[in-house]
């Protein structure tokens, strides 16, 4: 208040003094007490300049030192695509693997279908005895024929049917992997927004913290990681290439 | 012989329960992590776990630790179906007391012989 109050008074007697060289027609006069009057202004201005300055500094000096975004955008992102393709590869071959196997099965299904409509049809004949001894002898060739081919094609249908169950784990497998980009994509958008954070702390001075890390990623090694991918970090860490290998190491540590 | 299939993938979850219904196990139930199959399990009555690893809220490893801290549960035999495929996690999943690893994609075939050589194993202890 007393500090108004003085810039007040300050401005004020400015103020008289050039209504006064005005009067007078004192033009240097009017220049000078236009310039104090000026002064201050001209300080805050130099202030503010200041300050900004200093948080651009600041600003570029923790962009450089967030190596989480650059390691982001060198290594997880070209990794996040290689793990989609993954994803649309492993969806392919599972609709192939199940669509493989209903090409296997219907033409079996179909087969059988016929095959026992025909015999239905003669058996209802020999019912009602419309069948001569010959054609008897035929259908009881035919119906011995059809037990033992459908014993066989019905467990054929049945390991067709268990082929498109375990073509299935795909979405377990991608589902895992697509979890983890999404993880990813939630970790760039929380550094991007630490980013906008600050370079706008002017606007809101609340903070201007280090954009967040994601811890997840970084976990040590008992977090699950889901399926490892080709062509990415993954196959940097020590894993194994199958069941084969897991037995291995498994009968090595005594099981 | 009542089986507990633990997997957060319900698909996942039913192809196990048919593999299973296939190799002649007919009851079992499902949990989608750890922090509901722990509960389950506490409850009683199961003899055998299948269980994933990378689950949220309490992963596979989590509740295998569990388990074998449970004195009530701590001979439960636990067979571990997963895609972690770090050597290092399949030791300490070793270490932790697991009693066969699976690793994804597997077929019908390993995991009828990984439930046989468990209770080939339990039956041998007697």
């Amino acid at each position: 208040m007393d500090n108004d109050e003085a810039r007040m008074a300050a401005q004020l007697d400015l103020a008289r003094q050039l209504v006064q060289q005005l009067e007078d027609g004192n033009s240097a006069g009017v220049d000078e007490v236009i310039r104090q009057l000026r002064l201050p202004y001209e300080r805050e201005l130099f202030d503010e300049l200041g300050k900004l300055t200093r948080d651009l500094h600041e600003a570029l000096n923790s962009f450089r030192g967030d190596s989480r975004l650059v390691e982001l955008t060198r290594d997880e992102i070209p990794d996040a695509k290689e793990r989609l393709n993954y994803v649309v590869s492993m969806t392919e071959q599972a609709t192939h693997r199940t669509l493989n196997a209903l090409d296997e099965s219907m033409p079996i299904a179909e087969s059988l279908h016929t095959r026992s409509l025909q015999l239905a049809e003669q058996w209802g004949r020999f019912r009602s005895r419309e069948l001569s001894v010959d054609e008897f002898r035929e259908l009881a060739r035919e119906m011995d024929d059809f037990l033992a081919v459908s014993a066989q094609e019905t467990e054929h249908l049945r390991s067709t049917m268990s082929e498109i169950l375990m073509a299935q784990d795909y979405q377990d497998l991608t589902g895992q992997i697509i979890r983890r980009v999404i993880r990813l994509v939630q970790e760039v958008e929380e550094n991007l927004v630490g980013l906008i954070r600050l370079s706008s702390a002017r606007m809101e001075p609340v903070k201007a913290g280090k954009p967040a890390v994601a811890e997840e990623l970084e976990a040590p090694d008992t977090k699950g990681h889901g399926p490892i991918v080709p062509n990415t970090q993954d196959v940097v860490a020590d894993v194994v290439s199958g069941q084969d290998d897991v037995d291995a190491l498994l009968s090595s540590l005594g099981f | 012989m009542k089986i507990l299939i633990v997997d957060d993938f319900s698909t996942m979850r039913r192809i196990i329960k048919n593999l299973l219904r296939e190799l002649g196990f007919n009851n079992t139930m499902e949990a989608d992590d750890g922090s509901t199959a722990l509960p389950m399990l506490k409850n009683g009555g199961f003899d055998f776990l299948v269980t994933d690893w990378n689950m949220p809220n309490m992963e596979g490893i989590a509740l295998l630790k569990a388990v074998r801290a449970d004195p009530m549960l701590k001979s439960l035999p636990v067979l571990m179906v997963t895609a972690e495929a770090k050597r290092d996690q399949i030791v300490e999943a070793a270490q932790a007391g697991v009693n066969g690893y699976i690793v994804k994609p597997f077929t019908a075939e390993t995991l009828k012989e990984k439930i046989d050589k468990i209770f080939e194993r339990i039956d041998a202890q007697g």
